[in-house]
């Protein structure tokens, strides 16, 4: 486990399809891609199912 | 030390694997520092100087860099000073000096078999802080350690350590690109990781057993720790470090972190083509395969698409692709006002205008 702070998390979305995550991750605005491999994404779904995150729609 | 012993030594080495010359770590010597030299008020876990090394726990507020400071035959190594204490820890906090390893570089140490076989690791450290310390390898596959301690003697002198860790026996490595080993280096801890009996033998990991002993780092503004010279190989005596050339580490490196910073204006850094009016698709080139898709840190409006003399500054980004052993990343950069099938570069708009890919462990 990371410990990383997300305090925000938002799908972008390109033709239709979520391509990765726009989140601010201990202060620092970044973009996830949907991989299990990355850590940043692993740490996202880590908090989404432990329910204290929750990622937002694509726009 | 005698002929005789010396000999001795060298076909025990060979015995044991140990004269391959393998050095697991990587960026050992600290010289490749993509991402900084140095960072102050630092607070939180992250890869912030040195490459592969990761400070971990959220103890203390530090200042860390790469520092010009070494002993002979070294340049650089990692330093890590106190400058907010933290002298009533909770429970659960910790600091760390850490460096992650994939599993499908970790087959020759048989382990998980009866054939496992010893791990030598070999440094050089300095401190202020004397007193003894925890050195741990965590089996991430598994959740087993083993923990050993080390001692700073003296204040503020280099000082040559080797610590050697049996094989293990029990539960092997996937065999994959994945975090499966890491060297842990613990400079505090909460009372969760102490109080229970250093787990010096392989054992199911049991957080009070993990750094029983090791001093109060961060109780102390001023306090410094620094490393150089990390060597992990096979084997139960350690090698002659294995220097390389800068190029050599960077490439490694950049299998985990690779960036594209120009330091200039107006630099391009690729080719995008507009797909509608707000979305422009490129393929930004990486020096080697990375390890995994990356995460993408970019300031937006660090950038512009140009086109003709014009340039529509960004407003985001996402990452779209990145095809398994190519040496590319697919990227979609954002701005308004493009011109559908329009081929545009993708330009720094300021010095410090950086596209970051990040595929650590």
């Amino acid at each position: 486990m990371d410990n990383m702070n997300i305090t925000s998390a938002q799908y972008l979305a390109f033709e239709g399809a979520n391509t990765s995550i726009r989140a601010t991750i201990d202060g620092v605005e970044v973009y996830a891609p949907l991989d299990p491999a990355n850590r940043h994404y692993a740490e996202i779904m880590r908090q989404v199912e432990a329910g204290t995150l929750t990622i937002a729609e694509a726009d | 030390m005698s002929k005789a012993r010396q000999l001795a030594d060298l076909g025990n080495q060979v015995d044991d694997g140990a004269i391959s010359g393998t050095n697991m770590v990587i960026n050992g010597a600290m010289n490749v520092a993509q991402r900084s030299s140095s960072v102050t008020g630092n607070g939180s876990s992250g890869y912030l100087t040195c490459d592969r090394w990761k400070v971990s726990g959220g103890m203390g507020t530090r200042t860390v860099t790469q520092q010009a400071d070494a002993p002979e035959g070294f340049y650089n190594s990692y330093k890590i000073e106190i400058t907010t204490a933290e002298t009533s820890p909770s429970a659960g906090t910790s600091l760390a000096f850490e460096q992650r390893m994939e599993g499908q570089n970790l087959q020759m140490l048989k382990k998980g078999t009866s054939n496992a076989l010893p791990i030598t690791i070999s440094f050089w450290v300095k401190s202020n802080k004397t007193g003894t310390y925890i050195l741990e390898i965590d089996d991430n596959d598994n959740s087993r350690n083993i923990n050993k301690s080390y001692t700073v003697s003296s204040s503020g002198v280099w000082e040559y350590k080797t610590i050697t860790f049996e094989g293990d026996t029990t539960g092997s490595l996937d065999n994959d690109n994945a975090h499966s080993l890491r060297l842990f280096f613990w400079l505090d801890a909460g009372s969760n990781f102490r109080g229970g009996t250093l787990a010096t033998s392989w054992e199911s990991t049991t957080n009070a057993n993990r750094a029983d002993g090791n001093v109060t780092f961060a109780d102390t503004v001023g306090n410094t720790w620094q490393i150089t010279g990390v060597c992990l190989n096979v084997g139960d005596s350690a090698i002659a470090f294995p220097h390389e050339s800068y190029g050599e580490t960077l490439a490694k490196c950049q299998r985990y972190f690779y960036q594209a910073h120009p330091q200039s204006i107006g630099a391009r850094v690729g080719s995008y083509v507009a797909d509608g009016t707000g979305n422009a698709i490129g393929i930004t080139p990486t020096t080697v395969p990375l390890r995994a898709t990356p995460t993408l840190t970019t300031t937006a409006s660090d950038w512009g698409l140009r086109l003709g003399g014009t340039s529509l500054t960004c407003n985001g980004f996402s990452i779209l692709s990145l095809h398994n052993g190519a040496s590319y990343i697919g990227v979609n950069a954002q701005a308004s006002g493009l011109t559908s099938t329009r081929t545009y570069s993708l330009r720094s708009n300021n010095t410090s205008a950086r596209l970051q890919f990040d595929a650590e462990l």
